[in-house]
């Protein structure tokens, strides 16, 4: 952790200087109203309340360890790996005391080379506004390459652009959960993919939704379990779409690139509501 | 001295005062202001919807037409406002139903609006004239055509960037069936299909159309028939701008947008294919905004779109645009005021653009009119800071985003204290600023000292103790907004400012180092302040007192604490604090 730390800190593979004669040169010089606020006495001294605990070790490992959590999961797991964290503290704080110093102290300690890859993504950071994070992926970046000579030849066969451009993104309602979701097709190439992406996308809620004990925050990770079997009809769920010309069919009875071009909608439906009549289509087929 | 005006004079003069600053000093002047002021208050801007509660409003200002509110902090944009953390609007629509029947506008940023609220504001005022709704969630496109249906005097339409649930397109044809007042509409932010034949009835219809922004569903190949009939539009907002690429086509748009000889603003561009930005040449000269945030295309294509604008005085653009294209920007837009570069993929390890502190500082040093700047870039030194506050002191505006949390200047490897410490020493105005990159407790020194104008503070993964917060709630006097997220910040600076946070409106702090303890202390201590603990992991109180809360906010209320907080959300009173001390 201590490494990870570092690593995290570190932005590259360089040694941090702070006695650079460069930031001096551009230094603000300004003097705090009572000297050198970095001594520990003082700050105590200008502060009232010294009943409040000096030690703030434990609470910057706590957060410390938040920001690993977040980093390796999905930002709907956080919460449980916030509960796991909290129930660790209180045993790391006195063994890992010294792991835990501040940020700042590390970066001026270490002179360590990066080697980790960078580090996943913190829930809320970069500050881009969630709207805006897909457009790198549902959208490739039209160069001037492209338009030379992607274009032309499109226009000679006037085929729609649309398909390798952009997302594809339909709606997916589940039955029982009242939020509905959008998936991009373009962001997979197979059934497999999009069944457990709406595994990922429904499961949470499904648990929440059975049990709306749990619906608060705590033990999400009991409460759920994988929504399987969509496709073969084997599963609690069956996963059903409705075509360009409104009909509805089984996800998987035609070619992936076929049902690419004519979805319009997704449901993922209870398999007993499904009618028998459906069904029998299906295995008469 | 008062009496020696008739009341009308008195109305009649403050009826000049638009400001809310300004209404807010006169009434402070003596009893009979207040009293003629409150009468003739037709405007009302609540920028906490919990700081104050439907009723006081309505007691105080009996005649609103006109009513502004914002419900949830700032960082819910960011996903860091767990989900049903309140903001409902529904109490403030029903008891204005009740109270202001001639009320004319609503307008509400991050809050919570039902259908329920749509159809209750559709019916209740007869005038209704205004609706704007900014990062609003919790409705569907039936409360739309409830809007559209029953307010026959609706001039605005502004879904901002809500989040709408679209059950159906055809909402847009439940306008009035003769002529329509609407004056601007923009729905860019719903995500399905609109029934392009009622947009194509409704444009034909409102001859008043000044604005109108369209959603990425709207096919190009539709754009050149909308064009024609609203030819009189002053802001228009595309839709997807990709199409096969047919000469007559091309020109069919081409004429089309040279045909608005009114246009000024820009936006859309969802998918751009860059060989039919070559279209909107014609009408670059005029435009004063362009928002080509969307449109994901590269140099040499939007460099020369830009360059061609002469009289920009805003762009919001992609990191594709890279230090060339600001380069280009710099020398031929001289009047811009306002720029924003977003990044084209925010969680890409390594940069996939050449955007770096070179293009601010060459925008900088070429617009002298620049005052507000939002930056994504994963690259800075001191020198480029020192720099551009140095080009650009009348700078109001300063918004700095390098993408990885705490990189340092990668010439000198220090931190960025002194160049944000230049930013707000030379820039004077400055009212807003976001911090980033790696920084310690030095440059909140710089801030507390210099940057007596600053209104709304945001810091992120910055400063090493207590001081750094000290230095900001003790030096900034006008500090109104104070948002923090990752910060070793914690009870002592807290505590020891506790009366400031009653000067501002709100404190949101996260993943910081704020107790419990302390947050119940400060309750206690003020008790015009709200203070709220966010905490998923449970109850607060089952853990040590000295245990930091995940997240916090506080803010200053006449109404007291709120009663439609969520599970996760515990309201610090008096109460908590008598019995656990």
């Amino acid at each position: 952790m201590e490494g990870y730390s570092r690593k995290w800190v570190m932005q590259r593979g360089e040694e941090i200087n702070h006695g650079n004669c460069e930031e001096k040169k551009l230094e603000l010089r300004l003097g705090p109203p009572n000297g050198d606020w970095s001594s520990s006495e003082k700050d105590e001294a200008f502060f009232p309340f010294s009943y409040i605990s000096k030690d703030n070790d434990a609470q910057n490992f706590s957060s410390f360890l938040q920001l690993q959590s977040t980093a390796q999961k999905q930002s709907q797991m956080v919460q449980e790996s916030l509960q796991t964290v909290c129930t660790k503290t209180a045993d790391l704080q006195s063994t890992e005391k010294k792991k835990a110093f501040s940020q700042t102290a590390t970066v001026h300690n270490s002179a360590q080379k990066r080697t980790a890859p960078a580090p996943a993504p913190v829930v809320g950071w970069p500050p881009v506004r969630s709207f805006r994070k897909n457009l790198a992926s549902s959208s490739s970046v039209k160069s001037a390459t492209e338009t030379q000579n992607v274009v032309p030849s499109k226009s000679a066969n006037k085929k729609p652009m649309e398909i390798c451009q952009k997302g594809l993104f339909v709606k997916i309602n589940m039955d029982g959960i009242p939020i509905g979701r959008k998936v991009d097709l373009k962001a997979y190439d197979s059934y497999d993919k999009l069944s457990s992406a709406v595994d990922q996308l429904f499961r949470g809620l499904l648990a929440a939704q059975n049990d709306p004990s749990t619906g608060g925050n705590e033990k999400k990770e009991e409460g759920e379990k994988a929504i399987s079997g969509l496709l073969d009809g084997s599963g609690e769920y069956t996963l059903v779409y409705e075509d360009n010309e409104g009909d509805r069919m089984l996800v998987g009875d035609v070619p992936w690139h076929m049902f690419v071009s004519t979805v319009k909608r997704l449901r993922v439906l209870k398999s007993s509501d499904l009618s028998t009549l459906t069904r029998a289509a299906k295995q008469l087929t | 001295m008062a009496y020696a005006f008739p009341e009308e004079v008195l109305e009649h003069v403050f009826s000049f005062l638009t400001s809310d600053k300004d209404r807010n000093a006169v009434s402070l002047v003596c009893k009979s202001w207040y009293e003629i002021e409150r009468w003739c208050r037709k405007r009302i801007f609540v920028g906490n919807c919990y700081a104050v509660s439907p009723r006081i409003m309505i007691r105080r200002f009996p005649e609103v037409r006109s009513v502004e509110l914002k419900g949830k902090p700032h960082f819910a944009d960011f996903n860091l406002v767990p989900e049903g953390w309140g903001a409902y609007v529904y109490p403030w629509i029903l008891a204005m139903s009740r109270s202001y029947p001639w009320l004319e506008e609503i307008k509400l940023k991050r809050m919570v609006i039902t259908d329920e609220s749509l159809e209750l504001i559709s019916k209740s005022f007869k005038n209704f004239k205004v609706l704007v709704l900014s990062s609003c969630d919790g409705f569907t496109t039936d409360g739309l055509a409830a809007i559209a249906a029953n307010c026959r005097n609706l001039r605005k339409l502004d879904l901002g960037e809500s989040e709408v649930e679209d059950l159906s397109g055809h909402w847009l044809s439940h306008f009035p069936d003769n002529c329509t007042s609407l004056v601007s509409l923009n729905i860019a932010c719903l995500a399905s299909e609109v029934s392009l034949l009622a947009l194509e009835r409704l444009v034909t219809r409102s001859p008043n159309l000044r604005t109108l922004r369209i959603n990425r569903a709207v096919p190009l190949e539709r754009l050149p028939n909308l064009l024609r009939r609203t030819s009189q539009l002053v802001e228009f907002g595309t839709g997807v701008f990709s199409a096969d690429v047919r000469s007559d086509f091309f020109s069919n748009l081409t004429e089309a947008f040279s045909s608005c000889k009114q246009l000024k603003c820009l936006s859309g561009f969802w998918d751009v294919v860059p060989a039919y930005l070559p279209a909107l040449y014609p009408v670059c000269s005029r435009l004063t905004s362009l928002n080509l945030s969307y449109a994901t295309c590269q140099n040499p294509e939007l460099g020369k779109l830009i360059s061609q604008c002469h009289n920009l005085q805003r762009l919001w653009v992609l990191d594709y645009i890279e230090d060339t294209g600001l380069e280009e920007l710099a020398a031929n837009c001289k009047d811009l005021q306002e720029l924003r570069v977003f990044p084209s993929d925010p969680f890409a390890a390594e940069p996939n653009t050449t955007l770096t502190e070179q293009g601010l500082v060459a925008v900088s040093d070429g617009c002298p009119k620049l005052q507000s700047v939002l930056y994504f870039c994963r690259q800075m030194t001191n020198a480029a800071l020192v720099t551009i506050a140095r080009n650009r002191p009348n700078m109001i505006r300063f918004r700095l985003c390098i993408i990885e949390p705490r990189t340092p200047d990668y010439l000198t490897l220090g931190s960025f204290d002194a160049g944000f410490g230049a930013i707000v020493e030379n820039c004077k105005e400055l009212r807003r600023l976001s911090l980033s990159g790696l920084l310690t407790d030095r440059v909140f020194e710089y801030i507390g000292a210099h940057a007596k104008k600053l209104e709304m503070l945001s810091i992120a993964f910055a400063g090493d103790s207590d001081l750094g917060l000290h230095h900001v709630l003790s030096g900034c006097d006008s500090l109104r907004k104070l948002e923090i997220r990752d910060c070793p910040f914690g009870d002592k600076a807290l505590l020891a400012n506790a009366a400031k946070l009653e000067t501002m409106r709100s404190l949101w702090m996260s993943s910081c180092s704020v107790s419990f303890e302390a947050c119940k202390i400060l309750a206690q201590k003020m008790p015009r302040l709200n203070v709220e603990v966010i905490d998923e992991r449970g109850p607060p109180d089952t853990r040590p007192e000295s245990c930091p809360v995940e997240k916090l906010y506080i803010y200053r209320t006449v109404a007291g604490r709120r009663f439609d907080t969520p599970g996760y959300v515990w309201t610090m009173d008096e109460d908590t604090a008598v019995r656990l001390t």
